[in-house]
């Protein structure tokens, strides 16, 4: 098994066609394969060195004249995300059973969405990277058009192009990154940057344009992250996409960004990054505060959600700004911003289970409610479906960042390892996190307690199957709030490990 | 640690750690487990349910007075007091956030206390809610609440004792929420849980801070902790702005944390409201221990607090808690004068009482201020158990107004109440609560800072008495004033009563000057029994007029409430007749709730719909006229590349206008021009971007 990384990434598109083949039993197909994809991933991680290098390197040469190399690997992130997209994938599928219209085709855009996940966890050269990153945005695209809600038309549109004009940043600044050193292979650029001779090459052939090109791909990933205020098009497209590609969307697709950020800008553009500090931190913190109060006001549930989802991954922005500072060699400054590190991919890791698990109880509210989530059209569900208050409550409170449950780790690392590094912001941010409760617990409130409205007195409880189906969910949340080293004995080698080679 | 000879010693010492050290984990996760197994049953297995809770309360209660044994002899022997079980709970770069737990004398009364008023709670409940449908979830909370605490009582890590925390305002907000179907209490649960979450916010920046100062959660590792010498003398070197140390910006930051959960002044607002959680809950939770647990943390990290003050100084962190505490003290004191809710007069005494010891911590050092919190555990239990008997016996009914005469109906359930009510009124020498206040009071006297808390505090020990009385001759005097006949209630609730009473008593025999027992435990020093102690100067006229202010406040009291009874329910108050301003005032709660609905929360709800305007307007706005500029760019195409851009444009542009439907038009096969329109379209977004960059000088253009 010397090609795991590409059995990985294409496992799944063979599903896809399998599962447009088998019309009405494709939710067996793409269960079947999806399962098979998350086994995969879990046995990558078991094998991954803890040294925090690259492993299961394949590379072989593609189009050497034009610096394309077939070039795979992944590390402590590059395999936790793997992870991740098996598990919300499986996670999706299980909560599309009530897909009617079209299965075989749902089903083969879901896997085919897999495998652009698959694909752009585990490229290491940018032109095949590219390729993945478009490939997972078009089934995306036609799962929103085709499933989604009343509006979805105009939604599915808006994220195309939005997340198509970063895409063009992105772009061209790799092929100016091309143009200048001949490569558009991950580590060797990244290698050039901590040799410091990037940006002399880049002014060489360019002029002086290194800052715009890191501005051409953080606009890249900022949209897709998101950034504020590149993030208008999310409220919209979580809200009308089917609600189990929501969690897809939330779950893994948003993590995209975030790894790009640490895989590609990070290494690459570190020091164009360190000179823009100041206002990507304003912008992460923008992210971070506005993200939540915009919840506040927010009037239906999956709207709420898209933008605590927006708070929550502001975080991880604000952690990634906050380490890109000119290494001083200091072990106190190496130590916060390992800390922050590790924060960034727990929290990846912990908001893509969470908030994919969040989702899927939406889902099961909105099958009971026929179709409507608006917050103040329920109340007291507490008592005719206990079991659902309390399971969705465990997520709830996993969001909220209760500690026992995973996010608090995560969140604690990563203000941990930004209060030192910048001061300023972290003591606005942990305004989001008050906020942030406030959103979930007016949640609980208006959904859960209270008397209980007539039309909702014999609101059917969780069955048996989405009991079993969440339960898993809800233990890893328990184990990872508690064990964290689960987790970080894998990736805080590699997080050591990029920072030993960083700089900036 | 690469540093080997801690590492040496940890070794040493661990590997020699006494049983009940290795394993004192054990004591808050037992209540946890059965926890998670009641959450497993369904409704119908009630007994199950409580035979699971009572049974795991019981033997984390047997295996802290294991531990307490252990500290004890310890202590007897005279060798070291402090048992450490520290590991590593996680790596973080080189190095690891390390967690672990601490058995000294100060853990040890409080799991003791704990463990055992929370026994009786448990007993008491089974009464309490025996007809409650949801009595199986009931005890899954109280457990995980027990758990909880406990969790916090043993932490010897910041961090653990912030996630135990955490753990324990989860339950509280769950137990206050209970009956979820009532809008106030479900309101009232979301109103303690932010409130505190506010403290909670600046007690994580403390942490943080801490951490990232002195490379350490842990409070105590071999010369290692955060909050010992090394690590003190650093903080001490470092500044924080506006003239203070980081030290000192750290122990406020914490004290923050503490002012939340123990409900002081001005994050108090949640307490008196989380009486809607059924009785048990506000006696277990809401009186004697959680909200204790701000006062536990104080004294935990008192070295902190006290960092750099040497005999005969105060600092700056201790000044602003001694303050904050008198403050509260008086302020809960008057405000429970204007209330009739049996259970908010509770309340608001309550959050008096934490205030006292506050000022005992900050005055007096650890012991006095615990030694108080140990023995208000115990009568204030009392005193709500007591109101929930009532209010049991009186068909739910929680108006005093409309009770009375009680102590014919409720016989037990009259004495008991009474030894509590004493106890709490500070009634000399027979009640434990006279000696332990009396040490805040002497402590407040002698301090150094400012006679203003002591003053404020003796002022609040006179209001005390009075509410208290008020409160007794309301209840237990007159003729009843409710509906149906008050009863007293079963055995399964009065023999927690009775047991509670007894300790509300024989308590103050551990903290007496001639035998300061509890002083010295906690301090790990010899207590010989003395009666010189009583001698000390100044101590003997103190008491004389704590006890003289006492009995002003009963004589005062009873001469209003108790000799006039008022005959029906609607009669006015003698407070309310004589000066209706004040009581007015109070009866408001000094209009504290109205403030923070006129400031805080109106710049919440502000704030939100700022965000949600931006959201629209704003950045959307942008966008749209990004997109609007797109379409301009499109029309100058066609009149340029009119050769291969077919008549479908102008309908596309309509789609462009209408759905920001880029994408049709994109479909429509005009790739060349797509691509052109979008390369623009990222050169604006990044001149914007680089504009904003340049305007705050952060960008070299």
């Amino acid at each position: 098994m010397t090609n795991l990384l590409t059995t990985i990434t294409v496992l799944p598109a063979i599903g896809a066609l399998v599962a447009l083949l088998s019309g009405k039993r494709a939710i067996r197909t793409a269960s079947v394969f999806s399962l098979a994809s998350l086994a995969l991933a879990m046995r990558i991680w078991f094998l991954l060195d803890f040294d925090g290098k690259m492993s299961l390197v394949e590379r072989s040469p593609w189009v050497p004249t034009l610096g394309i190399e077939y070039h795979l690997g992944v590390d402590g992130l590059g395999a936790l995300m793997l992870i991740l997209s098996a598990l919300v994938t499986l996670m999706a599928v299980a909560a599309s059973r009530k897909v009617t219209t079209n299965p075989g085709l749902y089903f083969a855009l879901v896997l085919l969405l897999e495998s652009g996940l698959m694909g752009t966890f585990t490229a290491l050269n940018f032109f095949h990277w590219f390729l993945y990153w478009e490939l997972s945005l078009i089934p995306a695209f036609f799962l929103i058009k085709l499933w989604g809600g009343a509006n979805r038309g105009p939604a599915a549109t808006q994220f195309f192009v939005y997340t198509m004009v970063g895409s063009v940043g992105l772009l061209l600044a790799f092929l100016a990154l091309f143009v200048s050193t001949g490569t558009m292979d991950f580590e060797a650029l990244a290698q050039l940057a901590s040799l410091g001779t990037l940006e002399p090459m880049i002014t060489a052939h360019l002029g002086p344009v290194a800052l715009w090109l890191a501005v051409g791909v953080l606009l890249g990933f900022a949209v897709k992250v998101p950034l504020m205020p590149f993030h208008t098009w999310l409220p919209n497209t979580y809200a009308e996409a089917p609600t189990a590609i929501t969690m897809l969307l939330t779950g893994a697709m948003s993590k995209m960004g975030v790894y790009g950020i640490l895989r590609l800008a990070l290494p690459i553009f570190g020091h164009q990054m360190a000179q823009m500090r100041g206002v990507l931190l304003t912008l992460a913190v923008l992210t971070v505060v506005a993200g939540a109060w915009a919840a506040v006001v927010q009037k239906d549930l999956k709207r709420v959600f898209a933008y605590s989802s927006v708070n929550h991954l502001g975080y991880c922005l604000l952690a990634i700004f906050a380490v890109c500072i000119p290494a001083t060699g200091d072990p106190a400054v190496t130590l916060s911003r390992a800390a922050a590190l590790d924060g960034v991919v727990l929290q990846m890791f912990n908001h893509g289970i969470t908030a994919a698990a969040i989702f899927w109880f939406l889902a099961l509210i909105q099958e009971r409610s026929g179709g409507s989530l608006a917050i103040d059209g329920f109340g007291g569900l507490r008592k005719p479906a206990p079991i659902l208050a309390g399971m969705m409550g465990i997520a709830l409170f996993s969001s909220l960042g209760l500690p026992g449950l995973n996010g608090f780790v995560s969140e604690f690392l990563i203000f941990r390892g930004i209060f030192p590094l910048a001061w300023q912001a972290a003591t606005v941010a942990v305004l989001g996190l008050l906020i942030t409760a406030a959103v979930i617990l007016t949640v609980i409130q208006k959904v859960f307690a209270g008397p209980v409205a007539e039309k909702w007195a014999a609101f059917p409880d969780m069955n048996r199957a989405e009991r079993f189906g969440l339960a898993p969910i809800l233990t890893l949340m328990l184990m990872l709030g508690l064990g964290p080293q689960l987790i970080l004995s894998v990736v805080n080698p590699t997080v050591v490990h990029w920072l030993a080679g960083w700089r900036f | 640690m690469d540093d080997s000879p801690v590492d040496l010693g940890q070794m040493v010492a661990s590997c020699c750690l006494p049983w009940i050290v290795r394993n004192l984990w054990l004591i808050p996760a037992i209540p946890m487990v059965a926890s998670g197994l009641i959450a497993l049953l369904k409704q119908p297995y009630k007994r199950v349910s409580q035979t699971l809770a009572i049974g795991a309360m019981a033997f984390s209660f047997l295996l802290s007075l294991c531990a307490f044994s252990r500290v004890f002899l310890s202590w007897q022997a005279g060798t070291q007091t402090r048992y450490l079980f520290n590991f590593d709970w996680m790596a973080m770069g080189a190095s690891s956030v390390q967690i672990g737990w601490l058995l000294d004398p100060l853990a040890a009364v409080m799991l003791v206390m704990v463990t055992f008023v929370g026994s009786l709670i448990f007993i008491y409940s089974t009464g309490y809610m025996a007809h409650d449908k949801n009595a199986t979830r009931f005890f899954c909370f109280l457990s995980l609440f027990a758990g909880g605490m406990l969790g916090v009582i043993i932490a010897n890590s910041l961090l653990l004792l912030f996630m135990c925390w955490e753990i324990v305002g989860l339950t509280s907000y769950l137990l206050i929420g209970f009956w979820y179907h009532k809008p106030s209490a479900a309101a009232a649960a979301k109103k303690a849980f932010l409130t505190t979450r506010i403290g909670d916010i600046f007690f994580l920046l403390g942490i943080v801070w801490l951490f990232a100062q002195t490379g350490t959660t842990l409070f105590y590792n071999y010369g290692a902790g955060a909050i010992e010498p090394a690590a003190l003398t650093t903080l001490l070197g470092q500044g924080a702005g506006f003239g203070l140390t980081a030290a000192t910006a750290i122990a406020l930051l914490i004290f923050a944390g503490a002012a939340g959960k123990s409900g002081q002044l001005p994050l108090h607002v949640w307490l008196p409201d989380a009486m809607e959680g059924p009785t048990p809950v506000s006696a277990l939770i809401h009186a004697a221990t959680m909200v204790a647990a701000g006062v536990y943390l104080v004294a935990r990290v008192y070295p902190l607090m006290a960092a750099g003050a040497g005999p005969g100084q105060t600092t700056v962190a201790l000044t602003v808690v001694a303050w904050i505490g008198a403050a509260t003290a008086l302020f809960g004191a008057l405000v429970a004068v204007a209330q009739n809710d049996i259970k908010r007069i509770l309340a608001y005494s309550t959050v008096s009482q934490l205030g006292y010891m506050m000022v005992g911590l900050a005055t007096g050092g650890v012991a006095v201020g615990m030694f108080h919190l140990i023995t208000h555990a115990f009568f204030k239990a009392l005193l709500f158990l007591g109101a929930g008997s009532v209010i049991h016996g009186c068909h739910e009914e929680q108006d005093i107004r409309n009770m009375g005469g009680l102590r014919k109906a409720m016989p037990l359930t009259y004495a008991t109440y009474m030894v509590g009510m004493l106890a709490l009124s500070g009634f000399p020498l027979i009640f434990s609560g006279f000696w332990s206040k009396d040490a805040i009071v002497g402590a407040a006297h002698s301090w150094v800072g400012s006679q203003g808390p002591f003053y404020m505090l003796l002022t609040g020990a006179v209001l005390t008495a009075f509410y208290m009385t008020r409160q007794i001759a309301l209840v237990f005097f007159g003729s009843y004033r409710g509906h149906g006949h008050a009863h007293e209630s079963p055995l399964v609730m009065t023999v927690p009563l009775a047991i509670l009473a007894f300790f509300a008593v024989v308590l103050g025999v551990l903290g007496t000057p001639a035998w300061p027992w509890f002083t010295g435990f906690i301090e790990s020093r010899p207590v010989p029994f003395d009666w010189a102690g009583f001698s000390e100067p100044g101590l003997l006229p103190l008491m004389a007029v704590a006890t003289v202010l006492v009995f002003l406040g009963l004589g005062v009291g009873w001469s209003l409430y108790g000799a006039k009874q008022r005959k029906t329910a609607e009669e006015l108050d003698p407070v309310e007749q004589a000066v209706p301003a004040v009581a007015g005032f109070l009866g408001n709660r000094m209009y504290f709730d109205e403030l923070y609905e006129a400031t805080v929360l109106r710049w919440y709800a502000w704030a939100a719909a700022l965000a949600g305007w931006l959201d629209v307007r704003v950045w959307g706005g942008l966008v749209a006229a990004v997109a609007l500029g797109f379409r301009g760019l499109g029309r100058a195409n066609k009149a340029v590349d009119s050769d291969w851009i077919d008549g479908s444009f102008d309908k596309g542009c309509e789609e462009l206008v209408t759905g920001g439907g880029l994408l049709a038009w994109m479909q429509a096969g005009r790739a060349p021009g797509y691509l052109r329109v979008l390369g623009l379209g990222v050169l604006v977004l990044a001149g914007i971007a680089l504009v904003a960059a340049s305007v705050t000088g952060q960008v070299r253009l």
